[in-house]
């Protein structure tokens, strides 16, 4: 697949913002800013960038705990974002859902999700939406490896795929869910295996190879819009954090944890960029600058923002 | 007597437990050698070794259907629930499983299980993290609920509960976990079914459990010096209650309030106040008043779950009403 300049800096780009609202996510909880559970993404990036950078507006996203990345990559704000960890009334949420519940429905973001598993049905929902409706699009479920033990997975792919649904399904294979290794989770080393039992496509990538999750995807997206049903991707990656902010990851080798830092997204981004003299370090890092500067930004607006009121607890239970 | 955190105690129910009878064992996510979502299990790995403490997938309904078809084959399992927010996804091994199997089977299956679960806001958990659904459970006819409020209630109920030959919901706080109490040592149960005055009272008696406890006992300190008496008593058990206890205190006050930290309606609150306007009708010299929080979601910003979870000063303002 051909892919030009542009694209692999819009990768990039959109990668670096990730890491650094992570990093900056990560300063702000450890100073009190952030309450409650903060699941950061770091090292994950490539995942959600080179699949959202297939779809538009128009089609949906079903997000984690771990949602951050998946929002950014599928055009979230960044203030909104910020604001909304902090529990502002500016936030996305008005400060009722914080990092585990963020969502821009219009947008097409139907959410983070504080229930393991929860998106997978969800997704085939959106999906069957946008094929009642007679439209092209699509649907994205990124879930884990952990979440593909849930009964939800597999009812939502056997529904999805007797009903030939648009939705792709991208296992974000970090190896664990929390503490439990993937080896002592399933019987299975590849997840996208399971996707045989329901009769659809399922391919596994190396999830911190842009590249690789974009051509991956831009196949069962294409399909997906055809009408030819869903397909499953699986993305080998690794979380970089505990599994939320506060666990030391005792459960993990340090010489696995090692070995994949190596193997860092970004870096492995910006080793090729070079390479194919799409981009000098001083232009890789005015990127990096500029994302830092709009997170600053949207870091200063959430500061900025008012608490809630009160008595919002009681609005927004139902449409009026 | 020994000072032990609420989480040590009712870690120190199980290990006594399962030192004891080899049939009990413990399964769920992350109980393993990472010990415990809030580390209410850290140490038992090491002192049980994996077959007895058992790391499963992340797959709530095969932990309770597992522990439903291990319990009526003869083991005891003790199966944690990471947050009772997920109980939604296993609520048929627990509501159409569990629970029915003995009756449906004419009293020939005993399903002896423990549901270990936390429960609450205050942590900024928002809304899937933060519930307090224990009135979901004892509408279900065949379980048992427990709620401990201190540190040797969590250890003597926990005790309870595991040789209890019922699948029983024990619903731990998370807000409480951390708080010190004394704990007896040895072999002490504290009876399933049997409240608990936690303070002495003669004008107005407050029910409360759970977390709610701390709460009230505080009301009741400020109001005291106020000028009014208020009896403190936790149920402990909410299934099977201990009305008696709740009849014989408002025989003596005349005046009852209930908090919990569940929302208002179909809270188990509405269950107390009922049966108490049944059978102590002729106790009351006031209307029966419920402190809760509010009929919406757990909100995740501090200022709306501040807003959100019932506080002392709601529960002072609810007892100064039946007095003004
Ligand atoms: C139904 C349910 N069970 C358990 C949890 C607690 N929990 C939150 S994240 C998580 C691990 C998820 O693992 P995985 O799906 O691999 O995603 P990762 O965290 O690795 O991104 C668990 C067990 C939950 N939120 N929902
Ligand atoms: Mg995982």
């Amino acid at each position: 697949m051909e892919v030009t300049k542009e694209t692999l800096l819009g990768f990039y780009e959109t990668m670096v913002t990730i890491r650094t609202f992570e990093e900056k996510a990560m300063e702000l909880f450890a100073a009190g800013y952030i309450p409650g559970f903060v699941h950061l993404y770091i090292g994950e990036e490539a995942v959600a960038t080179g699949v959202c950078a297939n779809l538009t507006e128009r089609d949906f996203i079903t997000s984690t705990h771990r949602g951050h990345g998946h929002l950014i990559a599928k055009g979230g704000k960044i203030d909104l974002m910020m604001a909304e960890l902090m529990g502002k009334v500016t936030g996305y949420c008005k400060g009722k859902g914080g990092s585990m519940h963020i969502a821009d429905v219009d947008l097409g973001i139907l959410g983070a999700n504080g229930i393991v598993g929860a998106g997978q049905p969800i997704a085939a929902g959106a999906a069957f939406a946008c094929k009642y409706k007679k439209q092209d699009n699509v649907c994205v479920c990124f879930f884990g490896d952990g979440a593909s033990n849930r009964g939800t997975f597999h009812e939502a792919l056997n529904l999805a795929s007797i009903f030939k649904l648009p939705v792709i399904y991208v296992c974000e294979n970090n190896l664990y869910g929390i503490s439990n290794c993937q080896r002592d989770h399933m019987n299975v080393s590849d997840i996208s295996d399971r996707a045989a039992s329901y009769g659809i496509p399922g391919v596994s990538v190396d999830g911190n190879d842009v590249m690789a999750v974009y051509e991956a995807a831009a196949e069962a997206v294409k399909r997906a819009r055809k009408g030819e049903g869903p397909s499953m991707i699986e993305c080998k990656t690794w979380r970089h954090r505990g599994h939320f902010e506060g666990d030391p990851g005792i459960y993990k080798n340090a010489k696995e944890q090692e070995a994949w830092i190596k193997k860092d997204p970004i870096i492995k981004l910006e080793k090729k960029l070079v390479e194919y003299e799409y981009a000098a370090e001083d232009e890789l890092n005015a990127i990096k600058d500029a994302a830092k500067e709009r997170i600053e930004a949207a870091v200063e607006f959430a500061k900025n923002s008012p608490d809630p009121e009160p008595e919002d607890v009681l609005r927004d239970v139902y449409a009026d | 007597m020994k000072t032990m955190t609420y989480v040590e105690a009712l870690r120190d129910g199980m290990r006594f437990e399962m030192n004891k009878d080899p049939n009990v064992y413990l399964a769920g996510e992350d109980v393993g050698i990472f010990g415990g979502c809030f580390g209410q299990t850290a140490g038992l790995y090491q002192e049980f070794g994996p077959e007895r403490v058992i790391d499963t997938p992340i797959t709530e309904t095969a932990i309770i259907g597992h522990a439903v078809g291990a319990a009526a084959s003869g083991l005891r399992p003790i199966v944690e629930i990471m947050f009772i927010d997920f109980t939604g996804v296993c609520m048929d091994e627990i509501l159409n499983q569990a629970t029915k199997m003995r009756y449906m089977f004419g009293g020939k299956a005993k399903v002896p299980m423990v549901i270990r679960t936390p429960c609450g806001a205050g942590v900024g958990a928002a809304a899937q993290h933060s519930q307090s659904l224990e009135a979901f459970f004892t509408h279900i006819p065949g379980i048992k609920v427990v709620m401990p409020s201190v540190a040797a209630d969590a250890r003597g109920l926990m005790i309870a509960a595991i040789r209890d030959d019922n699948p029983v919901m024990y619903i731990e706080h998370k807000g409480l976990l951390g708080v010190e109490g004394e704990v007896p040592e040895g072999d002490v149960v504290v009876p399933l079914g049997k409240a608990d005055i936690k303070k002495e009272g003669s004008d107005v008696t407050i029910v409360a459990w759970s977390a709610m406890v701390g709460k009230a006992m505080n009301a009741a300190a400020s109001l005291e010096k106020e000028g009014i008496s208020a009896e403190v008593l936790d149920p402990r058990t909410l299934k099977p209650l201990d009305i008696d206890s709740i009849l014989s205190s408002v025989a003596k006050t005349g005046k009852l309030v209930i908090v919990h930290e569940a929302n208002k309606t179909g809270g188990f609150g509405g269950e107390i106040a009922a049966l108490v306007a049944d059978q102590g009708f002729d106790y009351l010299n006031a209307p029966i008043k419920r402190v809760t929080a509010p009929d919406s979601p757990v909100p995740f910003s501090p200022v709306l779950e501040k807003a959100y979870v019932p506080g002392e000063e709601k529960i002072i303002a609810a007892v100064k009403e039946l007095f003004a």
